[in-house]
């Protein structure tokens, strides 16, 4: 077994710390601060402590390479360089226009090509982006290439160069399954917390090899299935009601047509 | 701007012009013979210092929360792991070879680090300039290599604490005057004497100490020593003790000390700079020491607005946010444009010495077309003492401004001490005193007017 290929998709979405603001139908992203993707900074850091796990032996799955990959506009490879500087081996950037947002089919196609051109056997990615909340692109991902898939992961193990155990937090408790390489795993909050990626790893990221290619020059047809038809704040909360005992919840919930 | 008259004067203008036009284009400069920098020092991009800061915002969103800032102020101790955390970081050894574990990105990158680092916590951003600036910068400077390879590993990777005494109980201004001495013995010197409001002095494990090997010679009888004063176990040096950690008004997450000397042994081979020639060491220290401790107060105004604007924009009285009425927009307009021109002044200097080129957009010739003396005695002239003066004197005294405006606009709430803007206050105060007081940045810069026409003054009446 020649070692684990992972292969890490990550995107530049507006600061997890920020308000969105809507403007024509759309997230309005001028002059906001952005940055990596919460969950992906989660996928890249869990995919840097695989490799350390295997390098203190506490793992018998050895790590070929992590390899980061982004679709977005030119400032989507400041997200690459973050991961480059957590630890990613190199990068691959797919170059979109500067306001297209793909739909999560389009990029699980466009992963899915990647995946075979590099000969990933493992992605780990974000359970979803705080962008649009799809939690969509992992799951298409495997269903296309027809590979195992484990989503919202709290904690994974490699027994073996291909067998891991892997934990999800679900709504009874915590559920173990054991999965085979190939496969696709989506982070979730609780598997890590991910390492600041400090200046002189910054410096060393920049001589990390980034690949750069055009979206249109993959060949893959991307058209959209869905049109945006609306984009809107919820409504502003309104107070609520006190109610004197259970007799009064009962009566108001039968007023609001509740009961 | 100069017009290309034929004058030896004007050509001379005209290509440090060139060079500086050049600094903000393809860095193919020229470097001039500034020794500040590292062999192959390439100024750093205003894409790369605006990295840098996000950089470090995101430290200081994780490490240096709101929190945690008022917890070291009211805890007055300086957390010590944050030691490591910073040398992992990479941040404390921004002007230092990458050799030897720097990052020799120069002294904008240095101011930067230092605004953010202060705007979340001023009182560890000084002890942070102070182990960064004030000894690491100084040892990188006049250190031999033995001395280089042996102290600056431990000091950039954050597994020691440097700091740098000189001012004593009855040597503050008049820092010239100390009285700490260092009798040459067999093999090296014995220090006898103290010093006083040394930063980190409680915590360090190196100190770059200066003491008058030649007492009758004043000035030209100081010497710089490094001196070893705690070892990694914690073992203090035999002679060396802290005598009371001060209890001050602000900056209490920095730990700040009198030191005393009795009869401590530093070997011959720590002497920093040449025998007797401490003062060049010292005084060429301080002016960078002034312009990254610049950016301090910079931090503490940007934690100003960071606490006004919000809270006069929710505030609201007379039925409408209290940022509405004038005399308020005037307030916080005020804040705003003196945080804008002190931090241009700050960052025009650092990116002159950066550069190499002349720190402002006019010439000496042109500013100062009468005066005679122009070449500054034997300092670099990228540093200009002057300069770096103004710059720690205007945003110090900008900074306890805003501070107390940021008080202001907050009103009742400002006053208490749940709030940041006291702690803000009682910070930026310091910098009107330390590195040098608001009055002797006066006089530095009075003194170099007077270098500069002495020629007039001594000329026969016409």
């Amino acid at each position: 077994m020649s070692g684990l290929k992972i292969l890490v998709p990550v995107k530049r979405v507006l600061d997890y710390a920020l308000k969105p603001r809507i403007k024509s139908n759309k997230i309005d992203l001028t002059g906001q601060k952005q940055s990596l993707n919460p969950f992906d900074e989660i996928a890249i850091e869990e995919a840097v402590r695989l490799r350390d796990r295997h390098t203190k032996k506490t793992s018998p799955a050895a790590i070929a390479s992590i390899t980061a990959i982004s679709l977005g506009p030119a400032k989507a490879a400041d997200s690459l360089r973050t991961a480059l500087a957590m630890g990613a081996d190199n990068a691959i950037h797919i170059l979109t226009a500067e306001d297209v947002d793909l739909e999560p089919l389009s990029v699980a196609k466009v992963l899915a090509h990647i995946v075979k051109e590099e000969g990933s056997n493992v992605v780990l990615c974000g359970k979803q982006t705080i962008s649009d909340d799809s939690a969509q692109t992992g799951p298409m991902l495997a269903g296309l290439l027809g590979w195992a898939q484990v989503t919202q992961i709290a904690a994974v193990k490699f027994v073996d160069g291909e067998t891991a155990e892997v934990t999800r937090e679900v709504d009874g408790g915590n559920e173990t399954l054991k999965a085979k390489v190939p496969m696709v795993l989506t982070t979730d909050l609780r598997l890590n917390e991910p390492r600041y990626a400090t200046l002189p790893n910054i410096m060393k990221a920049k001589k990390k090899p980034l690949k750069k290619t055009n979206l249109a020059d993959l060949g893959l047809e991307l058209a959209p299935r869905m049109r945006n038809v609306k984009v809107e704040e919820p409504p502003p909360r309104k107070g609520g009601v006190k109610v004197e005992d259970v007799d009064g919840m009962i009566a108001k919930l039968k007023e609001l047509g509740a009961l | 701007m100069v017009s290309p008259v034929l004058s030896r004067i004007a050509v001379r203008a005209s290509r440090q012009l060139g060079r500086q036009r050049a600094s903000f284009g393809p860095r193919t400069i020229v470097r001039a013979a500034s020794s500040k920098h590292p062999n192959g020092f390439v100024p750093p991009t205003q894409e790369d210092l605006t990295e840098l800061r996000d950089r470090v915002q995101e430290f200081t969103r994780r490490e240096i929360t709101e929190e945690f800032a008022a917890k070291v102020d009211r805890e007055n101790e300086f957390p010590p792991e944050m030691w490591q955390k910073l040398g992992e970081a990479g941040f404390l050894g921004i002007t230092v070879e990458e050799d030897h574990g720097g990052l020799a990105m120069g002294y904008q990158a240095h101011c930067v680090v230092m605004e953010e680092l202060s705007r979340a916590s001023a009182s560890i951003a000084l002890s942070y300039a102070a182990h960064s600036q004030l000894c690491v910068n100084q040892i990188r400077l006049h250190g031999t290599t033995q001395q280089t390879e042996k102290y600056l590993p431990g000091l950039v990777s954050g597994t020691a604490v440097g700091a740098l005494a000189m001012s004593e109980h009855g040597a503050g201004s008049d820092v010239v005057s100390m009285t700490t001495t260092a009798k040459e013995v067999d093999g090296g010197y014995i220090l006898n004497g103290s010093k006083m409001w040394i930063t980190n002095g409680p915590d360090a494990n190196y100190i770059v100490v200066y003491a008058k090997t030649d007492p009758k010679a004043g000035s030209k009888g100081m010497t710089a020593f490094i001196v070893e004063t705690k070892d990694d176990s914690g073992k203090v040096a035999k002679g060396f003790s802290v005598a009371q950690k001060l209890d001050k008004l602000g900056m209490r997450g920095s730990n700040t000390g009198e030191l005393v000397f009795d009869n401590v042994f530093v070997p011959k081979e720590n002497v920093l700079g040449q025998l007797n020639r401490g003062v060049k060491v010292l005084m060429s220290g301080l002016d960078l020491e002034r312009l990254v401790l610049s950016a301090g107060p910079l931090g503490i105004m940007r934690a100003c607005m960071d606490i006004s604007l919000p809270y006069t924009h929710t505030r609201k009285q007379f039925g409408t946010p209290i940022a509405f009425n004038q005399l308020l927009q005037g307030k916080l307009a005020d804040m705003y444009t003196a945080y804008l021109t002190a931090s241009s002044l700050t960052y025009t200097i650092a990116a002159a010495v950066d550069n190499g080129t002349p720190a402002h957009f006019l010439t000496p010739h042109s500013l100062f077309p009468t005066a005679e003396n122009l070449e500054s005695d034997s300092r670099d002239p990228s540093v200009k003492s002057q300069d770096c003066a103004a710059a720690i004197l205007y945003a110090a005294e900008n900074a306890t401004k805003c501070a107390l405006d940021a008080i202001q606009c907050l009103g009742g709430t400002g006053y208490v001490n749940e709030v940041a803007a006291g702690r803000l206050l009682r910070d930026a105060k310091l910098y009107e005193i330390g590195a040098g007081t608001s009055e002797i940045r006066r006089v530095i810069i009075g003194r170099t007017f007077n270098h500069m026409y002495a020629g007039k003054a001594t000329a026969k009446a016409q």
